[in-house]
């Protein structure tokens, strides 16, 4: 997840736009799914084409590993590989390593889960009841223009230096992108499809878990992974800012002391780590809404 | 045109009373007269069908009567009550198959059978019926987005049989079906109807099946929606290959073309 994901939401068309709406789980399914099966392509070529596609990124990673090291040997102050991974044995030794990455990721997991879970009702509330909409909109729009690290000065004035402050930021950051994409889900579900359930004798709860509900995970989804990259980078900026411990700090730290290896230990951890959490809920995204037809 | 205005019988003997029913939308600030002053009733156990051209009212007549628009103005009851709202009392097959895409044809056809409360095995087998008699038994299992458009219609054909209404509301049901299995399903169609007596009102596009079909055509025109005419069909049933290539079935079957095709404007229509 890129920095320019939540930018791209937050400059979509407002909610309720069909086809921003339609084209949401869409465009954000497409983002990570160039290795996955789409169920229209003709099973044969897609073996060969899934493979090419795989040597091409090693080979692209081997190279892009290669440059870096050459860099590092002619002048540049970076350190080479093998320097990066002696470090990144000795941070894990000494156990720094480890307590950094389970500080991170116990912040951006509690505070991406309360901001899911806070989201998701919330957005369905705005979907189905008009007074709901009114209510939570205009601090919702408000609070979307603003990056959530801007908040950081006055919630740790508010709240002190604990856990709690940086918690709260990614809480918010993942709320935000998810509660909207909930939203527009919720006020896209085919009208028709509401009629053929109300025909066949289900009342307002029923309809709402058996068809609003499904019908909106695609959206909830992509609203989440959304909110997953945002929570990760507002996490590592808040880290930087105001921590004693998580790989945000280790950084800062090692910048005080010019440990570069350090910081490419860092940099390396907090893309991979986010990487495999994308990955783990596109693989849930892929199980969940498989029934899609892709148009 | 013999019968252009039908008069209402008395709402206590109609199974579907529809007494001046006007329902207008909202157009560009002005008022888009989609129903005008439509009255119809249908016996108990009768099959109307209903033909017309595009936009003349079909499909918003049927959401009125299932209880998914309301009237503007006038009155539409089924068994001598206004109608408030869809139940289960009322089947409706939608233009557009409107199948829950995450469900696989059998949780489709069971989803109202669950809703009203029945246990999983009886469930089950209700399900299996309907799944087969619509010829889709290969395909229980699959998702809505492996069929195609005609079996996908056949899904939804189950899912309404399965509930077992009363009242069956049919909005082309089987436009987009080869002619073969449409005759196989017209032809189960009107079996299960002359078993189990169902008050069907069966909106098509097709002449031929509107007359196969029906005790009634009723014959729509467009710009006021409104009833132009309404044509007995007192053919007998079973309605057998006999029946479609008698003289009297082609005489019925250009009657209604005629209504169809050769209508004349009304007299107060100001639009269009
Ligand atoms: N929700 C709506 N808002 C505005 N206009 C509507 C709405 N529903 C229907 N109409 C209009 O009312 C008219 C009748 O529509 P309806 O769908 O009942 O036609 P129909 O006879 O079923 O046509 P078709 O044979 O093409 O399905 C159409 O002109 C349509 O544009
Ligand atoms: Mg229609």
């Amino acid at each position: 997840m890129t920095a320019s994901t939540p930018r791209l939401a937050r400059n979509g068309p407002p909610p309720g736009a069909p086809a921003a709406a339609a084209a949401g789980p869409r465009s954000g399914r497409d983002t990570g799914a160039a290795g996955q099966p789409g169920p229209g392509r003709p099973t044969r070529r897609r073996p060969p084409a899934r493979t090419l596609l795989l040597v091409l990124n090693a080979c692209s990673i081997v190279a892009g590993v290669a440059i870096w090291w050459i860099l590092s040997l002619n002048g540049f102050q970076f350190p080479t590989p093998p320097e990066v991974v002696e470090k990144a044995v000795q941070l894990g030794r000494d156990g720094l390593l480890r307590q950094d990455v389970l500080a991170s990721l116990g912040r951006v997991l509690t505070g991406f889960l309360l901001g899911s879970a806070a989201a998701i009702p919330v957005g369905f509330l705005m979907g189905w009841y008009t007074v709901a909409r009114g209510l939570f909109e205009p601090w919702i729009q408000f609070f979307r223009t603003i990056p959530p690290l801007a908040l950081l000065p006055l919630v740790l004035v508010l709240m002190g230096i604990g856990e709690l402050p940086k918690v709260f930021v990614i809480f918010l950051a993942a709320f935000l992108a998810c509660v909207i994409s909930t939203y527009q889900g919720v006020v896209s579900v085919d009208r028709t499809l509401i009629n053929a359930a109300r025909v066949l004798g289900a009342k307002d709860g029923t309809i709402f878990v058996r068809v609003v509900v499904p019908a909106s995970t695609p959206f909830i989804l992509v609203g989440m992974r959304v909110g997953l990259g945002s929570a990760w980078a507002t996490l590592v900026a808040a880290e930087l800012l105001a921590a004693q411990v998580g790989l945000g700090y280790r950084m800062q730290q090692a910048q005080l002391y010019y440990d570069l290896a350090t910081i490419f230990v860092g940099i390396i951890l907090i893309g991979v780590l986010g990487l495999v959490m994308d990955r783990l809920l596109l693989l849930a995204e892929s199980r969940l809404t498989g029934w899609q037809e892709r148009r | 045109m013999t019968t252009t205005t039908p008069t209402p019988a008395p709402a206590a003997t109609a199974k579907i009373s529809v007494q001046e029913v006007s329902k207008t939308f909202p157009l560009r600030g002005e008022d888009f007269v989609a129903l005008d002053r439509v009255s119809l009733d249908i016996a108990d156990n009768e099959f109307v069908t209903v033909v017309g051209p595009s936009g003349c009212g079909k499909s918003t007549l049927m959401n009125v009567l299932a209880g998914l628009e309301e009237p503007t103005s006038g009155r539409a009851l089924v068994d001598g009550k206004d109608v408030a709202g869809p139940g289960p009392d009322r089947g409706v097959i939608f233009q557009q198959y409107a199948l829950f895409p995450w469900l696989t044809v059998r949780k489709n056809v069971e989803f109202g059978l669950k809703v009203a409360g029945l246990p999983a095995a009886e469930r089950r087998e209700r399900a299996e019926h309907f799944i087969r008699l619509v010829g889709l038994d290969q395909f229980a299992d699959a998702l809505p987005k492996m069929l195609s458009g005609g079996m996908k219609q056949r899904c939804a054909i189950a899912r309404a049989y399965a509930v077992d209404p009363s009242i069956l509301l049919m909005d082309e049901p089987f436009g987009a079906l080869d002619a073969l299995t449409r005759v196989t399903l017209q032809e189960q169609l009107l079996e299960t109807w002359s078993r189990e007596k169902r008050t069907v009102m069966f909106i098509t596009h097709d002449v031929d099946e509107a007359v196969f079909l029906a005790n009634r055509v009723v014959v729509m025109a467009a710009r006021p929606g409104r009833i132009y005419d309404v044509v007995d069909v007192g053919l007998p049933y079973p309605r057998t290959e006999e029946v479609r290539l008698s003289p009297e079935f082609a005489r019925l079957r250009n009657r209604v073309w005629h209504s169809v095709y050769h209508q004349t404007p009304a007299l107060n229509a100001q639009e269009g």
